[in-house]
């Protein structure tokens, strides 16, 4: 039974090792500022379309779902605050990072993984560089400071997507839509819809880069790793949504 | 604690082992200034792990590894830089970094700071400079911007020669540096380690499964005069005395000793070896 557990507790403390040793190299040098900026414009920039896509269709699915059952109770007007709401509280987060993590973690891993088994991150240890503080740290402050970026553009491009059904399908003007959705956040939602994908930055980054510094066995092993990258962050993810709800509700919303 | 400062590289009682496999079983071997060691061993006999933990990228799970006279078993990685600039190491597959080009992959030790201290011996040359001079060396000068992936087999390993040998180290490490490549380019990869050696008397580490390289290693040398590999000069000469051989079999050296005293052994393991390099 325990010696099952030994090696997801091992598994487990190397993550946190490497956790450890990547924050601690934001705050000592040598810094790697080139590839800080080389990761953003490759996570962030390149990310963009896609989780504006993905934005602009969660917040009309949002929008026409809600209208559905806001019609019954003849409150359609409600459906700008129902979406700001989900898309800032919840979803803009999630669906943003999930993306990211499938694209991003993914690449993460099956780059240091290549990079691991033809030997370049024992080269670069030979030569005088720790792999954390090059390759690491660099994707946690890039995916750190980009994803919240992004989480932003998705929500506002999915409240647009909303406005669109509004609009065109319950025939809500424009101040109607934009005024309930303003009116329905407050510094609390924004504070939990920018803390949540802080977080999953945090966890994507990390998880990549773990699986990847820890392949082994050939193509075969950067396939494995990629895989369990992206598995393993989108759930963490998920869990880590709903944990940070939970606590948050917890905390800051008064019964 | 240190019998000889001028050693090089120490092993004492090292062992090393992974889950159930065992990598390095109590090995112990010296190498001093000017020394050619060729390791010989099958796939798996611990031959590229030895390299590993020769420069601290592995950690022993038992005994004592030296590097110029420092005990470096229980160094943190940041100290071991400094150690490790005077190393250079050349890498199974070359070991470049697909990211960048041949001249920054070249440049890389030179760009880390401390290695421009402890080399910067007065004359103030530039980084470019010495890049050139050690892709000449390899004869690959005209491939500066190219990418690793544009490249040979035969031509990324020289590339990697490159990069070992740009910072001047004091002891080079060859992981497999003709493994999967044909005859022809074998023996220039081997020259070049040859030119290397006997140019600067650098100390040398060779692993291998060929014994022809070990046998080059040990009877040819590189005269600067007329810039060819020749045979060295029977009896007295300093690279037959100064070369060795290892034999690991299964994480054990189960030989060393010079190139007579290997031809005559009767292990039938080390026999092998000279059937299948004879052959």
């Amino acid at each position: 039974m325990f010696d099952l557990l030994k090696p997801l507790v091992a598994a487990f403390q190397d993550f946190v090792l490497l956790s450890i040793r990547a924050v601690r190299n934001i705050f000592r040098g040598p810094h790697y500022a080139d590839d800080i900026f080389v990761q953003m414009d490759v996570i962030g920039v390149g990310s963009l379309f896609i989780v504006s896509l993905i934005g602009l269709f969660s917040g009309i699915v949002m929008a026409l779902q809600m209208a559905r059952a806001l019609t019954q109770y003849g409150a359609q007007g409600q459906v700008g605050s129902i979406v700001a709401i989900t898309l800032v509280r919840e979803l803009g987060p999630v669906l943003t990072a999930v993306l990211v993590a499938g694209r991003n973690a993914s690449g993460i891993a099956s780059e240091l993984g290549s990079m691991k088994v033809t030997e370049q991150i024992d080269a670069m240890r030979a030569l005088g560089t720790d792999p954390i503080q090059k390759l690491v740290t660099p994707r946690l402050i890039a995916l750190a400071v980009v994803l919240p970026l992004l989480t932003i553009i998705s929500d506002f491009i999915g409240l647009i997507g909303g406005y669109f059904i509004a609009s065109t399908m319950l025939g809500l003007t424009y101040s109607e839509y934009w005024t309930t959705a303003w009116q329905a956040l407050e510094y609390n939602d924004l504070a939990q819809g920018l803390l949540k994908p802080f977080v999953f930055a945090v966890i994507i980054a990390l998880v990549g880069c773990f699986y990847g510094m820890r392949t082994t066995g050939g193509t075969q092993g950067v396939g494995r790793a990629t895989t369990s990258a992206v598995v393993t962050s989108s759930v963490w993810i998920f869990v880590l949504t709903a944990f940070i709800t939970y606590v948050w509700n917890i905390i800051f919303v008064k019964q | 604690m240190n019998p000889s400062d001028s050693t090089i590289l120490r092993f004492e009682d090292v062992s090393l082992q992974f889950d159930a496999t065992v990598a390095l079983d109590h090995v112990s071997f010296e190498v001093h200034p000017g020394q050619t060691y060729v390791v010989l061993g099958a796939a798996g006999s611990g031959k590229t792990m030895l390299l590993k933990v020769a420069v601290g990228l592995v950690a022993p799970d038992s005994g004592h590894v030296s590097l110029f006279g420092q005990e470096i078993t229980h160094l943190r990685e940041q100290d071991l830089f400094d150690l490790r600039a005077r190393v250079g190491i050349l890498f199974q597959e070359g070991g470049l970094f697909d990211s960048l080009t041949v001249a920054e992959n070249v440049a890389y030790p030179l760009m880390n700071s401390h290695v421009l201290h402890s080399n910067g011996n007065g004359t103030a040359r530039s980084v470019d400079d010495r890049v050139r001079e050690s892709l000449r060396f390899v004869e690959l000068e005209q491939t500066l911007d190219k990418f690793p992936n544009q490249l040979s087999g035969g031509m990324r390993r020289r590339v990697g020669i490159a990069r070992a040998v740009v910072s001047e180290p004091a002891l080079l490490l060859y992981d497999s540096p003709t493994a999967g490549l044909d005859p022809i380019t074998a023996n220039t990869i081997v020259a070049l380690i040859l030119k290397e050696r006997d140019l600067r008397n650098t100390a040398t580490i060779m692993v291998t499964h060929r014994y022809q390289d070990g046998h080059l290693m040990a009877n040819f040398r590189y005269n600067s005069n007329n810039g060819q590999i020749e045979r060295a000069a029977s009896g007295g000469d300093v690279s037959q005395v100064s070369t060795k051989f290892l034999v690991m079999n299964e994480g054990r050296l189960v030989f060393e000793g010079t190139e007579p005293e290997l031809q005559a052994s009767q292990d039938p393991y080390v026999r092998k070896f000279l059937r299948v390099g004879g052959a």
